[in-house]
Order: structure tokens, then C-alpha cells, then sequence
């Protein structure tokens, strides 16, 4: 069974169109990642799924329940972690997670139990006498996900779970994702960070201009764009020259005096690129090998012009 | 009880809590209502009360102590509005609202919270001003119906300040749209009879709601005759309090940002 069911989901702020037509399809027990810049349209996919906002037109089925016929259906099988924290800041920790307990009616003693194994599990142990307004923004980040988990939900929308924390955090986030995926948990998580994407996600959709510009594995994005090379420094422009010449398949570039010969950086290829280079006494000052990565993928799919832009530059 | 109630109270706790926690807003709106009490008895009382008061109506401070009892309703309205706002802006209700629960419970346990907190300022307020010479002359069955009035005004302009609350997109806009439920006493009986006001003013001041509230009031405590007032101050609080509940329900279910 699938655990989100998008069709032909569209949504505008007037004459601004956000979403143009989307169709999504999440697989329970994945994890999906919405990668997109700035203003793509992410979090307004996200409060449309979680009942928050009322698209324009298009289906959305959510654990099975019809968004339009059954919102509350939809409220019961999901937990949500906005982009921004939304702890209540004269609460401590423990009260906050008691807050949720409290309104899911888990009863006092479950409820009691589960605000211990979550601060535990989220090592806020030390913090949960505190009030919110004294935890860092990593604190405040895991408050709200174990927040979102008190009542187990089946499906878990993560809106930028990981922005502004720093690398300890973020692993930490995304060990708890690993975590709850391995447990059957269904996660939505919207991120601009490809490493992210990459690491988490079972599939993932660019959202860009209002559509879906590309979807699939990760594998299958990388892909998507021209293979690797490698890059061959060069200090002087007569060098640069020379070894142009010899290797017309390569891209150059004057002024950063490089040369960029397609390759997809293996060893065979390195090795079979080397002999030549000494062969045709080719000698580079440095050499760099460049595999696709999300990045490249991500900017040739979501930049003005497609294909002009990628992670190193104009090519 | 029904989950709504349940969770109404859950919220209330919270409410609790953070009065606790946090009282500066809860003491701000006491001491407004106990500033103006001092302001016009201690400062203004003598002129006020030889000058426009008619001839035998009794100690000023029997005439303002009524009124200035009421603006704690109004004063307490602040509290209510910044802290759904501050909901609003935190994420909370959007929050909430993901959530299973009953659906307006963040509300009503803020209109709980706040119905009981501005209760008892009304109550402290009553104090001052019996320490100031306020001496009113009702039967227990009148104080009693002067708490009752005084309960239904508090109601009415909690579920307005929730309206303002969500309606305004700063802490500062919430706060500035209850100053018109804190100052509008000030253009009614509350002070002085509108006889003595000129013409346009005492107009506005006998068609607002809140002199016909603060009439009913004086009428319960110091026995100075009410007439129709009642079932003006009674029709004032239903319309006020039905409109914050409605506008506020819609304000609640509309989506972020629209
Ligand atoms: N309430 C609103 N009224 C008008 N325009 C809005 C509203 N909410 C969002 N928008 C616009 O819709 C577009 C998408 O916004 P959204 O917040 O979904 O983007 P996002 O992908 O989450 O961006 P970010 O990565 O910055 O969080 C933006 O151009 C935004 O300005
Ligand atoms: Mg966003």
C-alpha cells in the first residue's frame, strides 16, 4: 500500500502559481525526500498534505484517508515537524512532550512513559527540567521531532529537519530518521541539502517552477547529468595549450588554466589517462577527479537555462 | 467529560503555567485598572466629583469605583491577545492544529485561562478601591449578579482579544488592537454622567457598550437605579462575545497566511 497519493495537486497565492501540477507516490516505509530551492513550493506541499492549507485542485490520499473527505483520518496517522521549531518556550522540555501525551490521551501512566523514553532517546535527559527558551537550536530541533513522535505516528513530514544545525546534529537527526524507518515509519522530508537526500532517501522528486523536474532514486538522478571528468591544473598558459591540443575532447578554461577531460574518474580511467599524459608529455601541476553528484543534478535541474550551470562552474 | 473539555483543560494547565512563569502580563493589566483608580480618586476625585457630579449623588469614589472595576476586563484583553498571537507566530497552532484533537481546545483553554485570571484582578481591583473609601451598599444577591456582569463582559472581550489575537501578524499590532477594548471606558459613564459631556461625545458615550455595563453595575453596587440598562449591557456582551467566537473560529480554520 502506498502511504501518500498525490495527483494533479495544485495550488496558487493569487496569480502566483506554486504548484502546477503535482503527482506524487510514497511507498510505506520509504523515505521520500522534496528537494527544491528556495521558494519552490516545498513547504506549501507539505501544509497541503498535513491538512494545513486547502489546495486548489488535484487528489491527495494520506495513510488511505481522502484529504478533501477525511482530514481528521488524515490528523490521526501523522506526525509533523515544521520548518520552524514550534515548541511552546515557557515550557520545559518534559512539559512540552507531556502537552502532546496529555492532548493525545494516552493516559497517565503510557503518557508518563513515553515523555521518559523520548527525552532518553533524545538525549534531553540533562535539559528536560529547563525551559525551552534556554535550549540551543539543535535542542530545540530534537524537542520538536520527539514532540512530533509522542503519538507514533505511521507518517512523519519533516520540513527542513536538519537546516541551521551543525554537522553532530545533523547526524544525530538523521540517525533518528534511520531509525524510525527501520521501525515501518513512512517519512515526507523536505531538505536543500543534497548530502541529505542522498544519505536519507529511498526516492526523491526536484520540485522547481512549479513542477516536478525530475524523479527517482538517487542513483537515477545521478544520472540524469553529463558524467564525471577530470580537472588538469595547469600554471602557465603555453602548458595549458599544449595539452589542449592533444586532448580535444577536453574542456578549457583560460583563466582558471584548467582542462577538464571527461572521464568517469575510475581506476582504469585514471590509469589509461595517466599513460597518456606521459606519453604525450602532458604535465599537469595538479589533477582532480569529479564525480556527478546530487549537486550537479540539483543545479543543472533547478538553474534559469538547464545544463548551464553545474557545481564547477559555466561549462 | 468530552474530549473537548479534556482538552480544553490541558490547555488551560498550559495557561496556567505560563502565568506563573510569566506574570508581568497578568500584573501590567491589574495595575492599569489600579493606576486609573488612583489617577481619578486621588488626583482628579475632588474636582471631578464637586463640579459635575449632581448635588447629592454621593463620594465620588462610589461613582468611579464601578467603572474603573470594569476597565479590568478591558486591561486584562492585552494578555489574551498576545498570547495567541505569539501561538500563531511560535507554530504552536499550526502545530496543534496537525494534530488529532478537539480542534479549537487552544482557544477555549486560553478563554479559560484568561476568564480566570482577569476574574480575580477584578477581584483585587474591588479590594483597592475598598481601601480607598470605596463603599458600596449591594446585598449578597447583588454582588453576586455584579460578579455575574461583571464575568459576562470578561467573556465577551476574551473571545474579542482571541479575534485580534489571530487577526494581527505582530505581538505589537495584537497589543495595539485591545488598547480600543482597554481605553474605550474612558468615553462613557465610567468617569462622569454624560450629561455632562458635550453633545457628540456624550451621543457616543451613551451608545457604546460598555455604559450601559458600567450603569448596571453601579446600579447593583450602590443602588442607583438601572432601568433598561441591563438588557443593553445583557444584548452588548452576547453580540460581542458570539462575534469574537465566530470570527475567531474562522480565523482559526483559515489557512496560514491567507
Ligand atoms: N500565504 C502566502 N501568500 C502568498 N504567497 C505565499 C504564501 N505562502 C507562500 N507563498 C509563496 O509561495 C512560494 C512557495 O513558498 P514555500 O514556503 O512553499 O517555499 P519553500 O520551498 O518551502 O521555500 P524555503 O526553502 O525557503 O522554505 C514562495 O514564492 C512564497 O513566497
Ligand atoms: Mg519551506
Amino acid at each position: 500500500m502506498s502511504a501518500i497519493e498525490v495527483s494533479g495537486l495544485r495550488k496558487a497565492y493569487g496569480k502566483h502559481t506554486v504548484l502546477d501540477g503535482i503527482d506524487l507516490h510514497v511507498a510505506e516505509g520509504t523515505v521520500y525526500s522534496l528537494l527544491g530551492p528556495n521558494g519552490a513550493g516545498k513547504t506549501t506541499t507539505v501544509e497541503i498534505l498535513t491538512t494545513l492549507q486547502a489546495p486548489d485542485a488535484g487528489s491527495v490520499t494520506v495513510a488511505g484517508h481522502d484529504l478533501a473527505t477525511d482530514p481528521e483520518g488524515v490528523r490521526r496517522s501523522i506526525g509533523v515537524t515544521g520548518q520552524f521549531s514550534a515548541v511552546d518556550n515557557l515550557l520545559t522540555g518534559a512539559e512540552n512532550l507531556q502537552l502532546m501525551a496529555d492532548l493525545l490521551h494516552l493516559g497517565k501512566r503510557a503518557g508518563r512513559e513515553r515523555v521518559a523514553e523520548l527525552l532518553e532517546r533524545f538525549d534531553l535527559v540533562d535539559a528536560a527540567g529547563r525551559i525551552a527558551t534556554t535550549y540551543s537550536g539543535g535542542m530545540r530541533r530534537r524537542l520538536d521531532l520527539a514532540m512530533t513522535l509522542v503519538g507514533r505516528p505511521r507518517i512523519i513530514f519533516l520540513d527542513e529537519p536538519t537546516t541551521g544545525l551543525d554537522p553532530r546534529s545533523r547526524h544525530t537527526m538523521w540517525q533518528s530518521v534511520r531509525d524510525l524507518v527501520a521501525a515501518g515509519t513512512t517519512i515526507f522530508l523536505t531538505t536543500q541539502y543534497l548530502d541529505e537526500a542522498d544519505q536519507l532517501a529511498d526516492r526523491i522528486a526536484v520540485l522547481n517552477g512549479g513542477v516536478l523536474v525530475a524523479e527517482g532514486t538517487p542513483a537515477e538522478l545521478k544520472r540524469l547529468v553529463p558524467g564525471g571528468h577530470v580537472r588538469l591544473q595547469f600554471s602557465d598558459p603555453a602548458r595549458l595549450e599544449h595539452a589542449a591540443v592533444r586532448f580535444a575532447d577536453g574542456t578549457r578554461d583560460d583563466e582558471a588554466l584548467t582542462l577538464d577531460v571527461p572521464g568517469d574518474g575510475g581506476v582504469g580511467t585514471l590509469r589509461t589517462l595517466l599513460d597518456r599524459l606521459s606519453h604525450e608529455r602532458v604535465e599537469p601541476d595538479g589533477l582532480s577527479v569529479h564525480t556527478p553528484d546530487l549537486d550537479d543534478v540539483f543545479l543543472a535541474l533547478t538553474a534559469k537555462s538547464p545544463t548551464l550551470y553545474t557545481k564547477d562552474g559555466v561549462r | 467529560m468530552t474530549t473537548t473539555m479534556i482538552d480544553s483543560v490541558t490547555m488551560f494547565r498550559r495557561d496556567l503555567k505560563h502565568a506563573l512563569r510569566y506574570p508581568v502580563m497578568t500584573i501590567s493589566g491589574i495595575g492599569t485598572a489600579v493606576l486609573f483608580l488612583l489617577l481619578f480618586v486621588g488626583v482628579f476625585g475632588n474636582a471631578l466629583g464637586a463640579d459635575f457630579l449632581p448635588a447629592g449623588a454621593g463620594r465620588y469614589i462610589d461613582y468611579v469605583a464601578p467603572g474603573v472595576i470594569l476597565m479590568a476586563a478591558g486591561t486584562g484583553t492585552a494578555a489574551t491577545a498576545i498570547k495567541i498571537n505569539q501561538d500563531m507566530l511560535e507554530g504552536i497552532i499550526a502545530r496543534l492544529r496537525t494534530m488529532s484533537i478537539a480542534r479549537m481546545s487552544v482557544l477555549t483553554g486560553q478563554v479559560i485561562g484568561s476568564l480566570v485570571r482577569t476574574l480575580l484582578s477584578g477581584i483585587l481591583v474591588v479590594l483597592v478601591a475598598v481601601a480607598l473609601g470605596f463603599r458600596p451598599s449591594a446585598t449578597p444577591v447583588e454582588y453576586l449578579a455584579a460578579f455575574g456582569v461583571f464575568a459576562m463582559l470578561t467573556f465577551a472581550l476574551t473571545w474579542m482579544a482571541v479575534a485580534f489575537g489571530l487577526a494581527t501578524k505582530t505581538v505589537a499590532g495584537a497589543n495595539s488592537l485591545t488598547l480600543i477594548l482597554q481605553f474605550l471606558p474612558l468615553i462613557s459613564s465610567a468617569f462622569l454622567p454624560t450629561d455632562s459631556m458635550p453633545a457628540g461625545v456624550a451621543w457616543f458615550a451613551e451608545h457604546q457598550p460598555y455604559t450601559p455595563i458600567i450603569e448596571t453595575l453601579r446600579g447593583l453596587l450602590m443602588g442607583s437605579g438601572i432601568g433598561d440598562s441591563a438588557w443593553w449591557a445583557l444584548a452588548w456582551c452576547v453580540v460581542l462575545a458570539a462575534g469574537g467566537f465566530f470570527w475567531s473560529r474562522a480565523l482559526y480554520n483559515r489557512p496560514r497566511g491567507a
